[in-house]
């Protein structure tokens, strides 16, 4: 695994490379063309597949089986969205691929589109996102005057636009329902799934909603096949390169390529350089600020796949690692969160609008040393009153319509359950007593 | 004070009218092209917009009141946005609220009289690597200090 040589980001940094020239010196547009004049909608499904690429956003679904749910016979138009939306705490990889890539990001969406039927794709990104949608426009319109992009793209029968999309400032716009609302001009408020967006998506149409990561591995996959694929990193049930951001108490905050099911530790100390300081290492949220954070005795020989990461009671999500060392306040660090979800919780559902407002409230109280013995156990009931323990053998899909709940009930618990004695500690004398 | 888009901006809306498939899925395009022409969305810009989207205000208001880049209220030339999220708290986010806060003697969420300068505090801005960040306007400012935040205002025209 040491030899490894980077498949995304091989061009980052180098002088030009987001141009349409630079790319296509670099055998850009290859794999689109194959796909748009060689290869019909199952070959690619199939391959893809067959690649077991598994999404990237976060939730790691297999991205051929999610194409295969568009349904055949369907007259409505189809549509695919490239989540831009980035705004998961600890996360900044699509930015990078973005800014420095945009052309393998658009092959890879002319391959999905062609899969699926499409004609009509956007690129929903961030709003703050200025200079990286405008660069994205650019790269659009380069490619739309060089018949990559319009009317019968690569000289074949093939009709794709693609749209880049300025979203408004909203986290829950990242949840591909909130996204579709969004969209359609609407507040990002999300749907109750199903149906999922692959039967009833943007204008209740047939739609694909695909993370720019997972987009850009497309060429790739469709360049040097499946098997290719499935070879690079720990497991061919969980394969392919994988943007790693390493953020917090590291020596080299960045986003570092590396095969799927690099060890945690390898990430932080041997990319990221380690602690500052020579600072004791004290705990590491390995996914985006919804994954559930693990103490430094519990990443030792942890695999960063989605495999891994499930079994060790947190999450892969969207690979943001955030590293905090022994000067790291926990409580002060849970308050950081749970209010960064109380501002963004769309406030569609009861649980998740009232119990983040009211666990931040309890959080602040702590921070400013009023907490009360009884709110440590008061916080974990109310997470387990936004997103309680999802049990998937009795059909219970959590109390919201989105993850959302879960997504901050499982980190505010792992803060809690794991660093109890620090929360006790901000109690004031006469109620630790 | 009535809203008209610009002449360029009139061309760019009719041109989003054309790309999508509904008419109300420019919304959020055009409050991006108004704002960035009037400075912030008035009564009679969101009026007008609607009319222009085929909806009624009320609908058009539901959607901006929901997306925090919206603006239905004046703010300054230069709007301070600092992450206050957990990378950027961990690299120093608060001290540079408080230098800033007292660079300008607002407090977060308040205008300077001139009129130049709103401090806000923002979520994730999604820039975690070169914390601690700080967008002014449509641009990031990363990895800033004090110091160099310092440099940076004194060159604003």
């Amino acid at each position: 695994m040491n030899d490894f040589q980077p498949i995304l980001t091989i061009h980052a940094g180098q002088p030009g490379s987001a141009t349409l020239d630079y790319y296509l010196a670099h055998e850009g547009y290859r794999a689109a063309r194959r796909a748009v004049l060689d290869m019909n909608s199952d070959e690619i499904i199939q391959m893809v597949k067959h690649s077991n690429l598994q999404g990237r956003g976060g939730a790691g679904f297999p991205a051929g089986v999610k194409w295969s749910f568009i349904p055949r016979d369907n007259k409505r138009p189809k549509y695919l969205i490239c989540n831009a939306d980035e705004g998961e705490p600890g996360t900044f990889k699509d930015r990078m691929l973005i800014t420095h890539n945009p052309h393998q990001l658009i092959e890879g969406m002319i391959i999905v589109s062609r899969a699926i039927d499409c004609h009509l794709a956007f690129i929903y990104i961030r709003g703050e996102f200025v200079k990286e949608a405008r660069l994205l426009e650019a790269a659009v319109e380069e490619c739309r005057t060089s018949n990559i992009l319009g009317k019968n793209i690569f000289g074949g029968k093939y009709d794709l636009e693609v749209l880049v999309y300025r979203g408004g400032g909203a986290y829950i716009c990242g949840e591909e329902m909130a996204l579709i609302e969004s969209l359609e001009g609407k507040r990002g408020w999300p749907r109750i799934k199903p149906p999922f967006p692959a039967i009833e998506g943007y204008l209740r149409c047939p739609t694909i909603v695909n993370n720019v990561e997972t987009l850009s591995n497309l060429p790739h996959i469709i360049n040097n096949g499946a098997e290719w694929f499935r070879s690079i990193g720990a497991s061919p049930d969980s394969p392919g390169p994988k943007l790693y951001c390493l953020s917090g108490h590291v020596k080299k905050p960045g986003v570092y390529e590396a095969p799927m099911g690099t060890e945690l530790t390898t990430l932080i100390f041997n990319h990221a350089g380690g602690t500052p300081e020579g600072n004791k290492l004290k705990a590491v949220i390995p996914g985006g600020s919804s994954a559930p954070l693990l103490t430094a005795g519990e990443i030792e020989g942890l695999k960063m796949d989605f495999p891994s990461l499930t079994a060790a009671g947190s999450m892969l999500g969207s690979g943001g690692i955030i590293v905090m060392d022994e000067t790291t306040d926990m409580v002060q660090a849970c308050y950081n969160l749970a209010r960064f979800y109380a501002h963004e919780s769309c406030g569609q559902c009861t649980p998740c609008r009232e119990g983040t407002a009211w666990m931040t409230k309890v959080l602040r109280r702590f921070t400013q040393g009023q907490g009360r013995r009884e709110d440590i156990d008061l916080i974990m009931d109310i997470t387990d009153n936004i997103g309680g323990l999802v049990d998937f053998s009795e059909g219970s899909f959590g109390k919201t319509v989105c993850p959302f709940g879960e997504a901050v009930s499982w980190p505010v618990r792992a803060f809690v359950d794991k660093f109890r004695d620090e929360f006790e500690a901000y109690l004031p004398k006469e109620a630790a007593a | 004070m009535s809203f008209a888009f610009t002449a360029d901006h009139k061309k760019r809306f009719s041109a989003l009218l054309k790309q999508y498939p509904d008419r109300r899925s420019a919304a959020l395009p055009a409050l991006h092209l108004a704002q960035d022409q009037e400075g912030y969305l008035t009564t009679e810009t969101i009026e007008t917009l609607a009319q222009m989207l085929d909806i009624t205000p009320a609908t058009l208001m539901d959607t901006i009141s929901f997306h925090t880049l919206f603006h239905t209220r004046p703010r300054g030339k230069y709007l301070l946005q600092v992450c206050q999220t957990l990378s950027c708290s961990l690299a120093g986010a608060d001290e540079i609220v408080d230098h800033l806060s007292h660079r300008y003697q607002i407090k977060v969420g308040e205008t300077t009289p001139d009129g130049r300068f709103t401090l806000l505090k923002v979520e994730c801005l999604g820039a975690c690597e070169t914390a601690p960040v700080v967008q002014i306007n449509d641009d990031y400012y990363e990895k800033v200090s004090k110091e160099k935040l310092n440099r940076i205002l004194d060159k604003l025209p």
